[in-house]
């Protein structure tokens, strides 16, 4: 009989690649981690149902999929005027101290690029997956996931990358 | 050719940017509050350094579910709840703070009685009987596997007793420790008979 590992296990096992594909997909590191936290959430609650062959990465970069075009809802929500500026949540300080240059070459691709080389490259998604996903063919997805990583190269050739190590 | 051996290879930098981990660290805290909030959290753990080892504390939202010995192996421990109670288990010390703060006390040797929510659902029948009358024992004192079976109404359950002495699954909080044989040998003990030494060496220090 198969039984499921604890949570925690997922948790440590996964926890980094969901939050590199929210960095990349959100590019802002406060809603990378409103996505994170949502998915893990939502994915906790779940769990018991998961099929003990499931692909648990995979199924968890879905999630995270979701939940981060949820953010971005409720962050164009958000966005409307309004005379007196919202407190801003306690983890509105989260860490950009980190940050890397890898993050902002990223952000700078168009958002289709950017979540196609999110869930193939971090997230190990297949692309009929990411189609899937994200609407369009498998192919268009495979293009614009060399396209992304041609505007990638080109980025980070021209960055300082030495700074990162310093 | 030369200007490609400095070229990074894009795929390769996405996935080696580190992630914090005062960020993984933050992002579980949160994971940990938002789904004991919702009702989602089945067992919340957390272990604890003692004089008698590393002890594993687990507690459902009933109460502590589980005291482990590192003998016992945790993460076999923890693979056992998430079959029996349900697999959304977290490391999760909040839930665990009262059990951790008496345990600390009463290996300090300043708390003699445990007043903690039990969650017994790890017992069924005769065991769990036996385990529930242990805490009537008193601190400091000991009572033989005959006598534990006679204040059951079990006298010929001798062996059971030692069985269930054996299983309890909180032991430590539930004091399986001072049951003894009729002879006054130890018997045996899930924590090692080290342990148990300890535990009545504490308890007869107080």
């Amino acid at each position: 009989m198969t039984t499921k590992q604890p949570f925690e296990t997922l948790v440590t096992q996964h926890g980094p690649v969901v939050w590199r594909v929210c960095r990349a997909v959100l590019s802002i590191p406060a809603d990378a981690e409103d996505a994170w936290s949502e998915t893990f959430v939502a994915a906790m609650r779940a769990y018991p149902g998961l099929p003990d062959t499931a692909n648990v990465q995979a199924w968890l970069v879905t999630i995270a999929h979701r939940k981060a075009v949820d953010v971005v809802r409720a962050r164009a929500r958000a966005a409307v005027p309004v005379a007196v500026l919202p407190e801003p949540p306690a983890h509105r300080d989260a860490t950009p101290e980190h940050d890397s240059p890898v993050w902002a070459a990223v952000a700078a691709l168009p958002p289709r690029q950017r979540h196609v080389v999110a869930y193939r490259y971090l997230g190990g998604l297949p692309y009929r997956q990411i189609a899937e996903l994200l609407g369009g063919t498998p192919e268009a997805a495979r293009r614009a996931a060399a396209d992304g990583l041609a505007a990638l190269r080109r980025a980070l050739t021209t960055t300082d990358l030495e700074g990162e190590d310093r | 050719m030369s200007t490609d051996q400095h070229t990074p290879r894009p795929e390769a930098l996405l996935t080696s940017v580190p992630v914090p981990g005062s960020t993984l660290e933050r992002l579980h805290r949160r994971l940990e509050d938002a789904a004991a909030a919702v009702g989602v959290l089945d067992v919340a753990y957390t272990t604890l350094e003692t004089p008698v080892g590393t002890l594993l504390l687990a507690a459902t939202e009933r109460g502590l579910v589980r005291v482990a010995y590192a003998r016992e192996d945790h993460e076999k421990v923890l693979a056992d709840l998430a079959d029996r109670l349900g697999p959304r288990i977290l490391h999760a010390p909040a839930r665990l703070e009262p059990a951790v703060e008496q345990l600390r006390e009463y290996f300090a040797g300043t708390r003699t009685r445990f007043d903690l929510p039990l969650d017994r659902s790890l017992s069924r029948g005769f065991r769990r009987l036996v385990q529930e009358h242990l805490p009537g024992i008193d601190y400091g004192s000991t009572q033989s596997y005959s006598a534990v079976a006679r204040s059951v109404g079990r006298p010929q359950a001798v062996r059971a007793v030692g069985t269930a002495c054996a299983t309890n699954p909180l032991p430590v909080v539930v004091p399986c420790h001072r049951v003894l044989r009729g002879d006054g040998g130890l018997g045996g003990y899930i924590g090692g008979l080290e342990a148990k030494s300890v535990l009545l060496e504490l308890e007869a220090a107080a």
